[in-house]
């Protein structure tokens, strides 16, 4: 690979590693803190999972669902007063919860797959309907949380008796040890496995050295969660469903018809394949996405009010386009809006631990959005022409 | 001398790895019709958004010598300007839109305060009375058909002033006689002294019109024949394109029709989606054996493309109703999904709108009917995936480097092959392809004719709907003839011809018009 289609390939990633040196300078090192490492992660959490449900939906062809940010707030409500209010069970709670966002989903998805609402228009009144809705729940107060079982299950750190109970946290260090290895290891299974079918097996060198770098970083990474509070529970809910959907994107059938519907409708109708299904399972999911975000959101802060995920989806959208996925829908992939994602997440932390006040902060995500898209657009111009 | 109206000379125009055209000469004489003809890529369209100003002066080498001055075109505006105007195969009107606005779109007439639209319709008027277009100027283009679209395209070229037309493929989404009334209509402005460039696949209607013919391959203009007197037919021009003869157009093919019918189609009707009063098929029945290629022709608008869709999966129309059989047996296709199922494959007219996924690789429209073939509980073996890919590739011999090529790079005939590499994957057992040879070079009619030809071997059965009669003649085992819905002629091939076929077609309107009357 010469190093032109490096850059091409890799331009996020280069322009990642950019912006985290750059912050890393600003702040003198601070960004590298192992409790900003860690709250890197913790706060861009809703965005990571929200990020994954909007690919699918962007996916449909450059479709946005808008009422993500209302729904976290009715949920998280929700959460909220059935703890505070009624004391119900916590694991029932969130049980009810997800599955009120998966109703609000299938609402939505009924609307824009079935009887072909626009999913702008129809989102938009979601983001107005679900809104009032979790301000009447709360009944414009601030409701906290402190239900020790739904803090545990979103918002504790794991502790193991013996391993953990010093200044570094060695369960931290050990489960990233062993991941490290697993990634390792699989470059080599994989091998095997398609040697010994028959097929075709790419050059060694580049495939581990890409590992190795993935390996290493997610060692140097659980080395600064151990030296903070270890792994938090909330990093394992996040990365499960980035991998949940990571698979369903780039493994499945049913990942593989979101991508036909985004890359021509029709033919993906002729093809047998039911499209208004799919458009009703991208807002399915991005709506049950945004439940599991609100209760995220609720234990993080411990609290919820009426402007909890106010503008939430925008995040999630502009990861997205930042990460790669195209405004027309059919292109995009879960690696390139998790890399999206942090991205945002790095500008936003370095910029905080600076000082930069929230409105520069706004316009700087604005600006890197527009670049990145411009970007998109014109490198895919230029290789369309060819 | 003869006076040239234009002269390309050593034109070399190159894409990164590919040199597009290597040292194309073109001499066009003032007043004469002169056609480009060529293999699909073979640089025909390259030369003309060449000449057009579409590459700008300078991506390209070599001069364009116009009206005898050397020219440097830097936007399609500037050749415009000194009346050079290119029609190109996709038209470019907007649906929502008058045919007034859209003839002078961009090039408004103007009054005191924004456009003058008395003047915009009374010279729209005028130019559409020129090609002969009986539409009021006021209609949406949407609501007239391609081939009056088609003529505003003209008529637009009329009100830039046109000196120099170019015409990309004019007549290939226009059914015959739409296509005979375009001609003759080139060729009634030649004789008012303008000049047209006209490229086109369609032979017959080269050696009509045309008075000098220039063959392009790869990229180089390989000989100019001269017409003058009418006397060169295809198969001379086709010789010049392939560079070698053509000894048959349609491959042989033993007949082999079995009696077992495949598809058996009883009372067949369906209305319009939208105007719901309408009947677009009326009562049609029809049966295809197997092992047999079936045709079906007719006017665009005869309700083909409609019956094919309405039977695939009702994926056209409302209200419909009549019978299936499937191998003897009823079935009620409800979905596309169930078409499929049922063996059944509708291989689109429009490859680019229905039928491939373009910026997707060759490998993931090759199964995308199919997907489940290639599946482990619903997770794709992409590797699996690959090799079915290419063994359509090897056995299609579809022309590209890697099946993990974006669809959209291929040539059109490549297109073709690969749809029809997606259907052939989806196990059918009656396919119907809709003008499967729309668009593409004789070198790839030639190639989808033997894939055709194979299907029907292994017992297939095939149903072909197209508007090129000798395609049909060539191919078919029986061909019925469709018009205004319904079917009003069947014959075996020994007794078909074009007259009979446009006879059947005819007699049906005229007794049409004696029930109105």
């Amino acid at each position: 690979m010469n190093v032109k289609s490096f850059v091409k390939k890799y331009t996020m990633v280069i322009a990642l590693v950019a912006v985290f040196i750059l912050f890393g300078l600003l702040t003198h090192g601070r960004l590298l803190y192992p409790q900003n490492m860690s709250n890197l992660m913790l706060q861009n959490s809703y965005v990571l999972v929200l990020a994954c449900g909007m690919l699918l939906c962007i996916l449909t062809g450059g479709n946005i669902d808008l009422s993500v940010g209302s729904t976290v707030c009715l949920v998280g409500a929700l959460a909220a007063q059935l703890m505070d209010k009624s004391g119900m069970n916590a694991i029932l709670v969130i049980f009810i919860c997800l599955m009120v966002g998966a109703v609000i989903g299938g609402w939505q998805g009924f609307w824009i797959g079935y009887v072909h609402i626009p999913p702008f228009i129809c989102t938009l009144s979601g983001m107005f309907l679900f809104r009032g809705l979790g301000r009447v729940i709360l009944k414009s107060k601030t409701v906290p949380v402190k239900d020790k079982t739904f803090l545990n299950i979103f918002a504790s750190y794991v502790q193991i008796p013996g391993l953990d109970d010093n200044k570094i946290k060695w369960s931290a260090l050990i489960i990233g040890i062993v991941i490290a290895l697993i990634i390792l290891i699989t470059v080599f299974t994989g091998r095997a496995k398609r040697a010994r079918k028959g097929y075709a097996v790419g050059p060694l060198g580049s495939e581990l050295l890409k590992k190795v770098i993935i390996a290493a970083l997610v060692v140097f990474y659980s080395w600064k969660l151990a030296n903070y509070k270890g792994i938090p529970v909330m990093l394992i809910w996040v990365l499960a469903v980035v991998f949940i959907y990571a698979f369903i994107t780039s493994k499945t059938a049913l990942g593989r018809y979101f991508y036909a519907v985004g890359g021509n409708e029709k033919a993906t109708k002729l093809s047998g394949i039911d499209t208004r299904k799919v458009y009703f399972l991208a807002y399915l999911s991005m709506s049950f996405l945004a439940g599991l975000s609100g209760l995220l959101m609720a234990a993080r802060i411990a609290s919820v009010n009426g402007d909890t995920g106010n503008a939430f989806e925008m995040d999630a959208i502009g990861s997205c386009f930042i990460g790669g996925a195209s405004a027309y829908g059919g292109s995009g992939t879960v690696a390139g809006i998790c890399i999206g994602a942090i991205f945002l997440g790095v500008i936003n932390q370095g910029m905080s631990i600076i000082g930069l006040d929230n409105n520069w902060q706004y316009i700087v995500k604005g600006a890197v959005l527009l670049v990145a898209v411009i970007f998109d657009v014109v490198s895919n111009h230029k290789t369309g022409k060819a | 001398m003869a006076d040239h109206i234009l002269v390309m000379k050593n034109i070399t125009k190159e894409f990164p790895g590919v040199k597009a055209l290597d040292n194309v000469n073109l001499e066009v004489e003032r007043g004469e019709i002169h056609a480009l003809v060529g293999e699909n890529g073979a640089g025909k369209s390259t030369l003309m958004n060449v000449l057009s100003g579409t590459y700008p002066y300078g991506s390209y080498t070599g001069d364009i010598i116009y009206n005898g001055e050397v020219c440097h075109f830097n936007t399609l505006r500037d050749s415009e300007k000194l009346g050079i105007v290119i029609i190109h195969q996709e038209l470019a009107l907007i649906p929502e839109l008058s045919i007034g606005e859209n003839m002078f779109l961009g090039n408004e007439r103007k009054g005191r305060f924004g456009i003058d639209w008395d003047r915009t319709y009374h010279e729209a008027r005028t130019h559409m009375d020129q090609v002969g277009l009986k539409e009021s100027e006021h209609t949406m283009i949407k609501d007239i058909g391609t081939g009056k679209q088609q003529l505003v395209e003209i008529a637009k070229a009329l009100s830039k002033n046109v000196k120099l037309l170019i015409l990309d493929e004019p007549t290939s989404s226009l059914n015959e006689e739409d296509s005979r009334m375009l001609l003759d209509l080139l060729l009634s402005f030649k004789k008012q002294g303008m000049t047209s460039i006209i490229i086109s696949h369609k032979l017959n209607e080269i050696a009509y019109v045309a008075d000098r013919i220039t063959v392009v391959r790869d990229g180089s203009t390989i000989e100019t024949i001269d017409n003058h007197d009418r006397t060169v037919d295809e198969d001379r021009i086709i010789r010049g394109m392939v560079g070698r003869e053509l000894s048959d157009r349609f491959p042989a093919r033993e007949h082999n029709v079995s009696k077992e019918i495949g598809l058996e189609v009883k009372n067949w009707t369906v209305h319009h989606p939208v105007y719901t009063e309408k009947i677009v098929d009326d009562n049609v029945s029809f049966k295809v054996h197997k092992g047999e290629i079936v045709g079906f022709s007719g006017l665009q608008g005869a309700g083909r493309t409609e019956l094919a869709m309405s039977i695939f999966g009702h994926s056209y129309g409302t209200g419909i109703s009549g019978q299936l059989f499937i191998n003897g047996k009823e079935v009620k296709l409800t979905n596309e999904r169930k078409a499929i199922e049922a063996g059944l494959a509708y291989v689109t007219e429009d490859r680019k709108g229905n039928g491939l996924i373009l910026p997707q690789t060759i490998a993931v429209n090759n199964t995308m009917a199919r997907l489940d073939k290639v599946c482990n509980n619903g997770i794709i073996d992409t590797v699996k995936e690959n090799l079915v890919a290419e063994e359509y590739r090897d056995r299609l011999k579809t022309k590209t480097p890697s099946v993990q090529q974006a669809a959209g790079n291929l040539s059109g005939g490549n297109q073709q092959k690969v749809l029809l590499s997606k259907w052939m994957f989806a196990d059918a057992d009656v396919l119907i392809l809709d003008e499967p040879t729309r668009g593409i070079d004789v070198g790839a009619k030639y190639e989808i004719y033997c894939i055709m030809n194979d299907l029907v071997a292994q017992g297939k059965s095939v149903i072909m709907i197209s508007s090129e009669m000798p395609e049909i003649l060539g191919m078919c085992d029986r061909v019925y003839v469709m018009n205004e819905g319904k079917i009003v002629a069947e014959m075996d091939i020994a007794d078909a011809s074009q007259e009979k076929i446009m006879a059947a077609i005819l007699k049906s309107e005229k007794k049409e018009e004696e029930k109105q009357v």
